[in-house]
C-alpha cells in the first residue's frame, strides 16, 4: 500500500484560537480513515486545509508524495462538507453537470459520468426536477454523487450520514466500501462512534486542535482495554471471591469481572475450574470507541474557551 | 480562467432564463412610456376651462381680458359673491376700486381650487390690461400697441441660439437636449446600480444560506466564485439595457402611429400651458416624438452611448463587489442586510441628489468633485458628459474620472474578495463593519 496523503505538523491559528495545533498523520491508499473529535476540535479547519480552502500557517500537506497544490489538485479531491447545500432553483442534472465541470471535467465527460451515477443510484428520473423538489435524503444522495463523480483519489466526507434513513445510509455505506475497494482513500469525519467502529480502518482523535490518538481501531481498543471479561457459568452457587479479580456486576451465573494487575485470564478460569464449575462463556470486553472517546475528551471543557494567541 | 467562465455562464443563464427577467425587460419600457404619455394625457384632460365672472368696480377691464384655455371671462351685471354660483360661474374676480378709474386690488373667489393655470391666466390678463392702460396714458396709440404685440409674439424675432466657443470653433449648444440626456442616463445608472447590486448581494446570500458556498470553494477559489457572479450579472445587465434601448426605439417610432394624432396634440398643448409642472414628462414626450425645437442629430450619440456603457459597467463593478461582501457576511436575518447595506447605498443616493444640481450647473464645484470621486462619478459624470466633451468636461477631467473609477473598482474588488472569502464560510454570526475591515486588511 502506498501513502496518498501525508500531513506534517499542520498548524492554523485564528485570532482567538489555535484551531489546528501541530497535527500530523498519514493516509494509505484505499483505506478508510476516521477523523474524530468533539465539536470545535478543529476537524473542519483541518479538512479545509486539506481541501485547499484555507492555507496552513505552518506545516506541509503532501498528496501522492508531492506538495499539495490547491488549484490543480482539486480534481484529485472530493469533499462533502457538513454544511452542504445545492442551488435550489437549478435542475438536478444541470447541478451535477455544473459541479463536475467546476472540478475540471469536460462537458462530455461530465455528462457520461453523471448519467452513469444517476443510473447506479436510480436517480435517472430526477434529471429535470428542480433541486428544491427533492427530499432531504434525495438531496444527500445527489450531494454524494457530485462528491465522487469525478473519481477523486481522496474523498473527504464530513458527517455523511446525518439526516439519512437507514436504507439510504446503507446505500452510501456500501458505496464507500466499494470506492475503498477500488483504491480510493476516504477521510470520514464524524462524532458518531458506532459508524466509525464499523467503517474505519484507521482513526485519529483530535481535541482542542491537537491529535490525541492515532492508530487502527483494533490497536486503540487494545491500548485502552481495562482487563474486563464476561464470564458465564453453567450453574450458580460458586465461590466468587478471589484475589485475581473482582466482580463488577453479576446476574446469577453471568458476571462481568475485572482482572487485577499481575494476574491473567487463566487465573480466573482456573479459579472457577478448580471449583468444578463448567464455564459456558468467557470473553474479553473491549471498550467501545465511544467510551474511549468520552474517557479522553472528558475532563477537558466541552466548549472550547477563547484564548488570545500570539503566534 | 475556464472555471470563471463556467460560473459566469451559469449565473447568466439562470437569470436570463428566469421568467421575471423576461417580464421586467419587456414590461418596464412599456410601463415607462405609458406612464409618461398617460400622465401628460391625464394632465391635458384635467386642464379645464373655468368660467370666471368679472366684477369690475374700476370699469377699466370690462371686455378687455382675453379668454384662454384655462379661464373664460364674462362681465355680467349684478354679480356678487352671493349669486355668482347660481348664475353658473366657477369663480368671481372682483376688482376693487374706491376711486373710479383707479383699481386698488383684485381678488379671485371660488368654491373649489381653480388651479395654477387659471390663477396664471387671470394674472396675465390683469397685467396686460394694466400695461395697455399705462401705454395709452403715455400717448402710445392703440394701433402701435397691437402691432408691437403681434411682432413680439413671434419667438423667432431674434432667432436666439446659444453657442459654445473654443478658439475660433463655434459649436451650437443644445442645453435642453443635453440636460435631458444627462438626466435620463444618470437616473438609469442610479436605478441599475441598485437593481444589479442587490442582485449580486442576493446571489451571494443564497449561496451562503443554502450552504453551497463550501461545496463550491472546494472546487474553485472564492475569488473566482465572486468574480464569476459579478461578471455574470453584469452580462445580464448589459443584455437588459440593450433590449431596453431597442425596445424604446421601436416603441417610440411605433407609438405616434398607434395613438390618435389629437391625443398627441392634446399632450403638447397641455404641456405648453402648464407652468413648471410636468417638465420632465414634457421633455420626454418631445424627445420621444423627435418633434420641432430639438435637433437630435446634434448629439454625438456614439460618444454618449459608449460613455454610458463605460460608466454603467464601471459603477456596477465598483459597487457590485461591495454588495457581494455585504451578502457574504449576512446570516439568515434579512434585517442585518439593511444596516450593513446603508454605507453602500448612501453614496449612491448622494450621487442621485447631486444629479439635479449638476444638470443646472455642469461646471460647478459640486459637479466637478461628484464626477471625479468614484463613489458618485458614474451618476454625476453622465450628467456632465451629455453636454459634450471637451465643451462641458475637459479631457483631463474625464480621463481622471475614468482612471479613478477603474482604480476604484479594482480596489473594492480586492477588498471585498478578502471579506467575502472569510464571510461565506462563517455561519451563525453576524459580522460588524469593523470585523469586516479586519478581515480585509489582515494578511492571508
Amino acid at each position: 500500500m502506498s501513502t496518498i496523503l501525508e500531513v506534517q505538523n499542520l498548524k492554523k491559528y485564528f485570532a482567538s484560537q489555535k484551531a489546528v495545533d501541530d497535527i500530523s498523520f498519514t493516509l494509505e491508499q484505499g483505506s478508510i480513515f476516521g477523523l474524530l473529535g468533539p465539536n470545535g476540535a478543529g476537524k473542519t479547519t483541518l479538512i479545509r486545509m486539506i481541501t485547499g480552502i484555507f492555507y496552513p500557517d505552518a506545516g506541509n500537506i503532501l498528496l501522492n508524495g508531492k506538495k499539495f497544490d490547491p488549484v490543480n489538485d482539486v480534481i484529485e479531491i472530493g469533499y462533502m462538507p457538513e454544511e452542504r447545500g445545492l442551488y435550489k432553483k437549478m435542475k438536478v442534472g444541470e447541478q451535477a453537470m455544473y459541479l463536475a465541470q467546476l472540478k475540471g471535467l469536460s462537458k462530455q465527460d461530465a455528462f457520461t459520468k453523471v448519467k452513469e451515477w444517476f443510473e447506479k443510484f436510480e436517480m435517472g428520473s430526477w434529471w429535470n426536477k428542480k433541486v428544491e423538489d427533492l427530499s432531504k435524503g434525495m438531496g444527500q444522495k445527489l450531494q454524494f454523487v457530485t462528491t465522487v463523480l469525478h473519481e477523486p483519489k481522496l474523498v473527504i466526507l464530513d458527517e455523511p450520514f446525518s439526516g439519512l434513513d437507514p436504507v439510504n445510509s446503507n446505500l452510501i455505506k456500501d458505496e464507500i466500501y466499494a470506492l475503498a475497494q477500488k483504491g480510493t482513500s476516504i477521510i470520514f469525519s464524524t462524532h458518531r462512534m458506532e459508524q466509525v467502529e464499523e467503517i474505519c480502518d484507521h482513526i485519529i482523535l483530535v481535541n482542542k486542535g491537537r491529535k490525541i490518538l492515532d492508530g487502527t481501531v483494533k490497536e486503540i481498543k487494545q491500548q485502552f482495554k481495562e482487563n474486563i471479561f464476561n464470564v458465564a457459568l453453567n450453574e450458580d452457587h460458586a465461590q466468587y471471591e478471589h484475589p485475581s479479580f473482582h466482580i463488577v456486576h453479576r446476574d446469577g451465573n453471568e458476571m462481568v469481572v475485572k482482572i487485577h494487575e499481575g494476574y491473567t485470564s487463566n487465573d480466573v478460569l482456573k479459579h472457577f475450574m478448580n471449583q468444578g464449575k463448567q464455564i459456558a462463556a468467557f470473553n474479553e470486553i473491549l471498550p467501545s470507541l465511544n467510551e474511549i472517546f468520552i474517557h479522553l475528551v472528558e475532563g477537558t471543557p466541552t466548549a472550547r474557551q477563547f484564548e488570545t494567541i500570539t503566534a | 480562467m475556464n472555471k470563471i467562465f463556467i460560473i459566469i455562464k451559469r449565473e447568466y443563464l439562470t437569470r436570463v432564463r428566469n421568467k421575471t427577467f423576461l417580464l421586467s425587460t419587456f414590461l418596464l419600457p412599456i410601463v415607462m412610456l405609458l406612464f409618461i404619455f398617460g400622465s401628460a394625457y391625464l394632465g391635458a384632460k384635467s386642464l379645464k376651462q373655468y368660467s370666471v365672472a368679472v366684477k369690475d368696480e374700476s370699469g377699466l377691464y370690462k371686455n378687455k381680458m382675453d379668454s384662454s384655455a384655462s379661464a373664460a371671462f364674462a362681465y355680467p351685471d349684478d354679480i356678487s359673491l352671493g349669486n355668482y354660483k347660481s348664475k353658473g360661474y366657477d369663480g368671481l374676480l372682483v376688482i376693487y376700486s374706491h376711486n373710479k378709474a383707479v383699481p386698488d386690488s383684485a381678488r379671485l373667489y371660488s368654491e373649489k381650487d381653480l388651479g395654477l393655470g387659471t390663477d396664471g391666466a387671470v394674472k396675465k390678463q390683469l397685467q396686460k390690461v394694466n400695461e395697455e392702460k399705462l401705454l395709452l396714458e403715455k400717448g402710445v396709440s392703440r394701433g402701435i400697441i397691437d402691432s408691437i404685440r403681434k411682432e413680439s409674439a413671434n419667438e423667432e424675432l431674434l432667432n436666439f441660439r446659444s453657442y459654445k466657443v473654443k478658439g475660433t470653433e463655434l459649436k451650437e449648444g443644445n442645453k435642453k437636449l443635453s440636460s435631458i440626456i444627462g438626466f435620463i442616463s444618470g437616473i438609469i445608472i442610479y436605478i441599475t446600480l441598485f437593481i444589479y447590486g442587490a442582485s449580486v448581494m442576493r446571489g451571494v446570500m443564497e449561496e451562503k444560506m443554502n450552504r453551497i458556498a463550501e461545496v463550491m470553494v472546494s472546487s474553485v477559489k472564492p475569488f473566482q466564485l465572486m468574480l464569476g457572479k459579478i461578471i455574470g450579472i453584469a452580462a445580464v445587465g448589459l443584455t437588459q439595457l440593450l433590449l431596453w434601448i431597442t425596445l424604446i426605439m421601436i416603441l417610440s417610432s411605433v407609438l405616434p402611429l398607434i395613438l390618435p394624432a389629437d391625443t398627441l396634440q392634446n399632450v403638447q398643448q397641455a404641456n405648453q400651458s402648464m407652468p413648471g409642472a410636468m417638465q420632465q414628462g414634457r421633455d420626454m414626450t418631445t424627445l420621444i416624438q423627435g418633434s420641432t425645437g430639438i435637433d437630435i442629430s446634434s448629439v454625438n450619440w456614439f460618444a454618449i452611448i459608449s460613455m454610458f456603457l463605460f460608466y454603467f459597467l464601471g459603477g456596477y463593478l465598483f459597487y457590485a463587489a461591495l454588495f457581494a461582501a455585504v451578502g457574504s457576511v449576512i446570516n439568515e436575518d434579512p434585517q442585518e442586510a439593511q444596516s450593513l447595506m446603508l454605507p453602500i447605498t448612501m453614496p449612491i443616493i448622494f450621487g442621485f441628489i447631486m444629479l439635479s444640481s449638476t444638470i443646472e450647473n455642469p461646471s460647478g464645484p459640486l459637479a466637478f468633485w461628484g464626477s471625479i470621486i468614484p463613489f458618485t462619478s458614474p451618476i454625476v459624470m453622465m450628467a456632465r458628459v451629455a453636454g459634450g466633451v471637451p465643451e462641458s468636461v475637459p479631457y483631463w477631467q474625464l480621463a481622471l474620472s475614468m482612471l479613478l473609477l477603474i482604480g476604484g473598482f479594482l480596489f473594492t474588488t480586492w477588498l471585498s474578495a478578502k471579506i467575502y472569502r472569510t464571510g461565506i464560510l462563517m455561519y451563525g454570526k453576524k459580522a460588524s463593519w469593523k470585523e469586516m475591515l479586519k478581515w480585509a486588511f489582515r494578511k492571508a
